[in-house]
Parts: structure tokens; C-alpha cells; sequence
């Protein structure tokens, strides 16, 4: 029984990380039907922003997190407004096939900048509590509790702001929305703030919770964060919540009773039975097709 | 005429999906307080037409507005200054409630003390849309979509409202009813330009209409006028 808790600790831990990731892809799936497939690679300029403000600014947790969220947004909007911004009109191939160059730039910036693997410096001091025999890491639970802090804020601004309405508007009739006075090119730039920020606020947890971070690191989890959103229902913002959970008890069970090695495995299995099963996710509806 | 009261001014529009012109070399005005329609039948370029209008597609020729040259204005600045679109097939978002749809169309208002006042006049005019302001947008009949259409653009305040086909798929009392209330909001002060298949009930009451055919104008008049041409009757009021 302590052994099941453990480990659902740890679920939480990593599908809190992968959940966060996961809006990222979802957002900006619901707003443009486009797949940012650089979303894993700003994931990993998070945790290289965090790296940078705790080594070279030498600054502590919080202003460190502001900055990389802060840094990955911007970044975020850079990139749609000279990338993806004039392709909008363009084939969806194209936009993909962008998405991935850009992705490819940010590893290989990133790699001539740092050749060699990296050490996040500890910016939180890490106790561990040992509960009923289960050992509860604080950087665990802290990981949790902002992860989950943040979603709940996301949460609010997607159903309590205009801001949110009118991204929830876009998703569902881009064309109408410029005719009701909504500046439909800023809400895609905030849109792609928010998300990309998330991710920036996930590379940073990473960094907390695996301090050695090299600049492919986005690859693998960018893939697994993207699948959670596939299960959750892309578009979905619940759902990519959902999805990023159970992508992470997933991968625990996984470890738990096969070998590791099976563990992309089963989540790339996961992905072709949902697409053929279930291609909405488990939130996800098909989109009325409008005429 | 008196030049002064024009509110819209279009002069030769043209507009052009690939080599097709949907629009071609149009010209016409709407005068400050008028009820305006442009008839015509499918095809006919009449949404193109208001899409250039409110900037939402591509045109060449010149669109002034309150005199004002609207070229390089953004659709979204178009709505600040005043001027609202009830698009074809009513653009309702199925996944907002009655409430945020309205409450979308204030984005542009700094006057939020009387954005309260004006909620209770949409819901004065459709008392069905109160009883559902909590309800999804997709939940709503067709003619309850329709009045959440001008609802919406009555909460933009907008001083001239376009509307493209709002009779679309109503049944016939509906469609009286809806016309109905573009009568009495044009007699609030409001500026209408209305887009219709519905020649009959459209040039009832219009102060004005233009006859759209394949891009082109090819008759205007007064409405009652139009109502009784040989041309209108045989083609538009079978
Ligand atoms: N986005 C588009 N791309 C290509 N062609 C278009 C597009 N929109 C309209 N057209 C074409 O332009 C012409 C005029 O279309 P428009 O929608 O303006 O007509 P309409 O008078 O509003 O017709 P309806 O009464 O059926 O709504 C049509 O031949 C239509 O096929
Ligand atoms: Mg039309």
C-alpha cells in the first residue's frame, strides 16, 4: 500500500509537468487547429532561462520563475508573429513543417550556446517527510501545488475574462470575432503567451525536480506532453489537464511492472489506440463542421 | 441631394476571389437614419459586399464611412467607430452562453456604466434571450440565434448596423417578427444596411434598395418603388 502511494506521488509529479506542457499544445490547437510542434523545445528554453537567472543573475526560486515564464512568452509571441503569423492562410503542411524548423533552431541555438549538459543549481532546499512509510519529497509536492495553482488560474482566465471569451470565441468561429471588435490577432498573441509561458513555468519544475538538463530534453517530453493533450482532447483545456495525468500514472505503472524501456513505448501504444478508438479524446467532441 | 448625411459611401468596389470577381465596380450610399437593402439572389456578391464593408476581406475601390477612408483599418477598429455586422448565418458561438455572447460585442465600449442599460434594452426587445442568458449559444432555436445576432450588435452601440440575410431559414412569422425589430431599432437611431433574399419584405421597408446581380448593380430606386417594377416582380417576388 505505501508502495502504491509513493508512487502515485511520483504520477502526480511528472503529469503535473506534463500537464502544464500540455495546455501549451492544446491552446494553441483550439485558437489556430495548428499543432506548435516548437512547443516541447520552448519547454526546454525554460529550464535553460532558469538555469541562466540562478548562475549567472544568481537570483532565488520566485524572480527565477518569473523570468523564464516571462522570457518563454515572449519568445512564444516572437515566433508566431515572424513564423506561423504569415502562414495562417497557407496550407496546414506548411505551418507543421515550420513548427518543426523552429523547434529544430531552438535545440541547436541552444546547443551552441551550451555544448555540455547542465546543472540547475538547487534553488529550493528539498526535505523529505516520511508519512505512514511513504517518503514525500517537498520539491514534489511543491511541484504539485503550483502546477496545480497555475491551471487553476489559467482556468479562470479561460472562463471568467473577456480575454478568455474571446479565446474561447475564436476556437469556435475565428471570422465572426473581428465583427464583434475583438482584436482577434492580439487574443492569438496572448493565447500563444499563456501557453508558451506554462511551458516555461514546466521547464523550471523540470529543472527542480532533474537539475541536469541538455537542449534535447524538449524532444521526449514535448512528445509525451503532446500525447496527453491527444488523450485529453485537443483543444481542450480540461482535457490536456486530464491527459497530463494520466500520461504520468501511465508512464509510473509502466515502470512499476515492465521493464523501463517500455515506457515511450506504451505512451506512443497509447496514442495509435486512442487515435483509432477514440480520435477526440476522452473531452474532446468533433467540431460541428460549418458550412 | 444633401451630401453631408451620408454615413456610408461605397465607390467602385470591386472584390475578387482568384480570377472570379464577386463584387464588380459597385457603387452606392447609405444617409444617416435610412433603412437600406441590397437584394439579390444567390451568388450575387451581396456578403462579399458587406464583408468589404466591414473589412473583413480584401477590396479594391473606396469604402468611406462618417467620411472617413476605411482602407487599412482593422475589422476590429471598424466596430469601435460604430458600425456593426450581423453576419450571414448569425455567427452565434455555440460554446459561449447567451450572456457572453452579448458581452463579447462590448469589447470596444469604454462606457461601462451604460453597457448595464443596454443589456435591458436587448433584453426588453427579445424577452426570450433573458430567460436563456445562461444557456450555451448551440442550444438556442434558429430564430433565437437570430435575435442573439442582433442582440449582439445592438451591444457593440453601434450607430449603423449591417445585416446579411437575417430572414435566413425563419419561419414566416419569425421573419415578420425580425423585420419587425429592424423597423424599431432603425427608429432608435440606427442606421440600417440589410442584405436580403426576402425581396418582398425587404423592400417593404426600405427607404431605399439596390438591385445586386452576378457583382453589379443593375437597378435602384426606392423601395416601394422596386416593390412594383416589372423587372423586381418577375425576377425576386415570383
Ligand atoms: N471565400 C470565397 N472564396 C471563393 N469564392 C467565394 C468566396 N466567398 C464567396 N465566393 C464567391 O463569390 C460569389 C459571391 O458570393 P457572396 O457570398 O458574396 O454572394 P451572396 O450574394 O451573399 O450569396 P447568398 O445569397 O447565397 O449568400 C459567389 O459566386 C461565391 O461562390
Ligand atoms: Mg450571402
Amino acid at each position: 500500500m505505501t508502495y502504491v502511494f509513493q508512487q502515485l506521488l511520483n504520477a502526480l509529479q511528472v503529469g503535473s509537468i506534463y500537464a502544464l506542457i500540455a495546455l501549451g499544445y492544446t491552446m494553441v490547437y483550439g485558437i489556430l487547429t495548428m499543432i506548435n510542434f516548437a512547443h516541447g523545445d520552448l519547454f526546454m528554453v525554460g529550464a535553460f532561462f532558469c538555469f541562466f537567472a540562478a548562475i549567472f543573475l544568481n537570483l532565488p526560486f520566485v524572480p527565477v520563475l518569473v523570468i523564464s515564464m516571462v522570457g518563454v512568452a515572449l519568445l512564444g509571441v516572437v515566433i508566431e508573429r515572424c513564423a506561423y503569423k504569415p502562414l495562417r492562410q497557407a496550407p496546414r503542411v506548411s505551418a507543421i513543417i515550420t513548427a518543426l524548423g523552429v523547434g529544430l533552431f531552438l535545440e541547436n541555438f541552444t546547443l551552441a550556446l551550451n555544448p555540455y549538459p547542465k546543472q540547475v543549481p538547487q534553488l529550493l532546499a528539498n526535505t523529505t517527510w516520511i508519512f505512514h512509510g511513504v517518503s514525500i519529497s517537498s520539491i514534489a509536492l511543491f511541484i504539485v501545488i503550483l502546477s496545480l495553482l497555475l491551471m487553476l488560474m489559467l482556468d479562470l482566465i479561460v472562463r471568467r475574462t473577456m480575454v478568455g471569451m474571446a479565446m474561447r470565441a475564436i476556437s469556435w468561429d475565428k471570422a465572426v470575432v473581428p465583427l464583434l471588435g475583438v482584436p482577434v490577432d492580439l487574443i492569438i498573441s496572448l493565447t500563444f503567451a499563456i501557453g508558451t509561458s506554462l511551458g516555461g513555468a514546466a521547464g523550471v519544475m523540470y529543472g527542480l525536480a532533474y537539475p541536469v538538463i541538455d537542449p534535447y530534453m524538449g524532444i521526449m517530453v514535448g512528445w509525451k506532453a503532446f500525447i496527453s493533450a491527444v488523450v485529453g482532447g485537443i483543444g481542450n483545456i480540461r482535457g490536456a489537464m486530464i491527459g497530463g495525468y494520466i500520461l504520468g500514472a501511465l508512464e509510473i505503472l509502466v515502470v512499476a511492472v515492465m521493464p523501463s524501456t517500455y515506457r515511450d513505448f506504451v505512451a506512443f501504444v497509447l496514442l495509435l489506440i486512442l487515435l483509432i478508438f477514440r480520435p477526440y479524446g476522452i473531452l474532446g467532441k468533433p467540431h460541428p463542421q460549418k458550412v | 441631394m444633401d451630401n453631408n448625411n451620408i454615413i456610408i459611401s461605397v465607390e467602385n468596389l470591386t472584390v475578387a476571389y482568384g480570377n472570379i470577381k464577386a463584387v464588380d465596380d459597385v457603387s452606392f450610399e447609405v444617409r444617416e437614419g435610412e433603412i437600406v437593402t441590397l437584394i439579390g439572389a444567390n451568388g450575387a456578391g451581396k456578403s462579399s459586399t458587406l464583408r468589404a464593408i466591414s473589412g473583413v476581406t480584401p477590396y479594391s475601390g473606396r469604402i468611406c464611412y462618417g467620411g472617413r477612408d476605411l482602407r487599412n483599418i482593422p475589422a476590429h477598429q471598424i466596430v469601435a467607430r460604430g458600425m456593426a455586422q450581423v453576419p450571414e448565418g448569425r455567427g452565434i458561438f455555440g460554446n459561449l452562453t447567451v450572456m457572453e455572447n452579448l458581452k463579447l460585442a462590448t469589447w470596444q465600449r469604454k462606457d461601462r456604466e451604460t453597457v448595464a442599460k443596454d443589456y435591458r434594452r436587448v433584453f426588453a426587445l427579445f424577452p426570450q434571450l433573458e430567460k436563456r442568458q445562461d444557456q450555451l449559444g448551440g442550444t438556442l432555436s434558429g430564430g433565437e440565434q437570430q435575435m442573439l445576432a442582433v442582440g449582439r450588435a445592438l451591444m457593440s452601440r453601434s450607430r449603423m448596423m449591417l445585416l446579411d440575410e437575417p430572414s435566413m431559414g425563419l419561419a414566416p412569422v419569425l421573419v415578420r417578427d425580425i423585420f419587425h425589430t429592424i423597423t424599431e431599432i432603425n427608429r432608435t437611431g440606427t442606421t440600417i444596411l440589410l442584405v436580403e433574399q426576402n425581396a418582398h419584405m425587404a423592400l417593404s421597408i426600405a427607404s431605399r434598395a439596390y438591385v445586386l446581380e452576378t457583382g453589379k448593380i443593375i437597378l435602384s430606386g426606392a423601395g416601394k418603388e422596386l416593390l412594383d417594377n416589372q423587372r423586381v416582380r418577375e425576377a425576386y417576388l415570383g
